[in-house]
């Protein structure tokens, strides 16, 4: 009980460092999601219309990769970002960067998966439609991809819960510095480990409040936008 | 100087169609000229679809030659198909025939003008804002037509457009498809009710197992059709 109450003190009184970690968080969670989208919704789109040798393969492969073991994924980035690394020289190990990396990595075959998956499901209702009226390849990619907009948002949704939720590859990666890499996750993680259940609770509860609050957000915007377009 | 080039007459000439070892179409030879509208009739699977799709030149045939005003491979500009089941694309009324108006390539500043013009046309004034997928199945139909008037066609393919469609609706739509047809567009379409065939037909079509059965004008058809499966079907038994 105690517990509860030292933890929502935390959360309603504003604490700094509770406010940087959860600052920090977003801006790693939401780099990550942006970088992802950037890659795998143009990858999704492409598989899902393109005919090519291996398609099946790489459409399992991508089914296969939205499981993807988080320490493994920190694991591969430690060892490309590590000093004797192929990329050591770029310093980012123990870096927001090597964070957002990392789960631009995890986040970027759910994107691609579910986008692939939605925009082939419009794409089979439209062919027709679209060939009848003559629409050439190009203007195709892009009216699938706004028409399906509202149920992508869902395929985004899911890659922020993955990277908001996500601890074992940025505690490789990031190190969980205090002040310069901890983020909810991690401290969570840590303060547990260490017996400060309070800040640990209140942490959890501000994570699962912006996931909630985000969700939402998402939620009426689709609603009202498939209200305006059907 | 030299007239625009027209897509009329469309001529089929020996068209095959077969996949695999099945002739959808079988060496079918038709012309479509201009003047008033062609209605294809026949029993379902009978290849009317298909032949609507060669010769609007989505599908090509595995046989024969389709010309164009007597060219062939002519892309399909001023040639539109409305699909017997059209899909409305998730946007409003007017988000669907903007995007068929751009897609012709009319200019941004006429768009607005000529989408009510279009609405105007098919009897769908005062929904714009209307999310199109809410609208009713005859609504739907008429939308599917502004759409393909969009592209200010020559020919107009229909593919069964009243199927399913109540009195009421169907109404509506034979009196949007008379409209175009009053226009100087050149309608070419089917259906499986022969009272529509009556009434909008000036040349008629019987399409039967991938071959034309007869053709001819329409009122010779019903008056004294030639074969004897045209009585029939005209006489309402089943052909199979």
């Amino acid at each position: 009980m105690q517990t509860d109450a030292s933890a929502l003190q935390l959360v309603l009184g504003a604490d700094p460092a509770l406010l940087a970690i959860v600052g920090l968080s977003l801006t790693v969670s939401l780099a990550a999601v942006g970088i992802a989208t950037l890659i795998g919704l143009p990858l999704g789109a492409a598989v899902a219309l393109l005919r090519f040798p291996g398609r099946e393969a790489v459409i399992v492969t991508l089914n296969a990769l939205m499981g993807l073991p988080p320490v493994v994924v920190g694991l591969a980035v430690y060892l490309l970002l590590s000093r004797s690394g192929p990329l050591g020289s770029w310093g980012l190990l123990f870096t927001p960067q090597a964070m957002v990396i990392a789960q631009a990595i995890l986040v970027t075959p759910i994107i691609a998966a579910l986008a692939r998956q939605t925009i082939e499901d419009l794409w089979l209702e439209y062919r027709d439609e679209l060939a009848a009226m003559n629409v050439g390849p190009a203007r195709r990619l892009t009216t699938l991809v706004w028409d399906a907009r509202f149920s992508l948002v869902t395929a985004l949704l899911a890659g922020f819960g993955r990277s908001a939720a996500e601890v074992g590859a940025i505690i490789i990666v990031g190190g969980n510095i205090e002040g310069f890499t901890r983020t909810m996750t991690t401290a969570i993680a840590l303060e547990t480990s260490k017996g400060d259940l309070p800040l640990a609770m209140g942490l959890g509860i501000v994570l699962i409040a912006i996931v909630i609050v985000i969700n939402a957000l998402a939620w009426f915007a689709r609603r009202a936008g498939e209200r305006l377009a059907g | 100087m030299r007239a625009p080039a027209t897509d009329l007459p469309i001529v089929l000439q020996d068209v095959s169609y077969r996949v695999r070892d099945t002739a959808i179409l079988d060496r079918i030879s038709l012309s479509f000229v201009p003047g008033a509208p062609t209605v294809l009739i026949g029993p379902n699977g009978g290849g009317k679809t298909t032949l609507m799709r060669i010769a609007m030149g989505l599908v090509e045939p595995t046989g024969g030659q389709v010309s164009f005003g007597g060219r062939t491979g002519v892309p399909p500009t001023r040639r539109a198909i409305v699909l017997q089941r059209p899909v409305m694309l998730r946007r409003s009324v007017s988000g669907n025939l903007n995007y068929a108006l751009a897609g012709a390539g009319v200019a941004r500043a006429d768009r607005a003008a000529r989408a009510a013009d279009l609405l105007g046309t098919v009897g769908l004034s005062g929904l714009e804002e209307r999310a199109a997928r809410r609208l009713s199945g005859g609504e739907q139909q008429r939308l599917a037509l502004a759409r393909a008037l969009a592209r200010d066609p020559q020919v107009l393919f229909l593919d069964e457009p009243t199927a399913s469609l109540d009195p009421a609706s169907t109404k509506a739509v034979e009196d949007v498809i008379s409209g175009i047809a009053a226009r100087g567009i050149k309608v070419v379409m089917s259906t499986h009710d022969l009272g529509e065939a009556r009434r909008l037909a000036g040349e008629i079509v019987l399409i039967h197992r991938g071959r034309v059965l007869e053709s001819g004008p329409a009122g010779e058809f019903f008056a004294g059709p030639r074969t004897q499966e045209a009585r029939r079907f005209i006489g309402g038994e089943l052909l199979v």
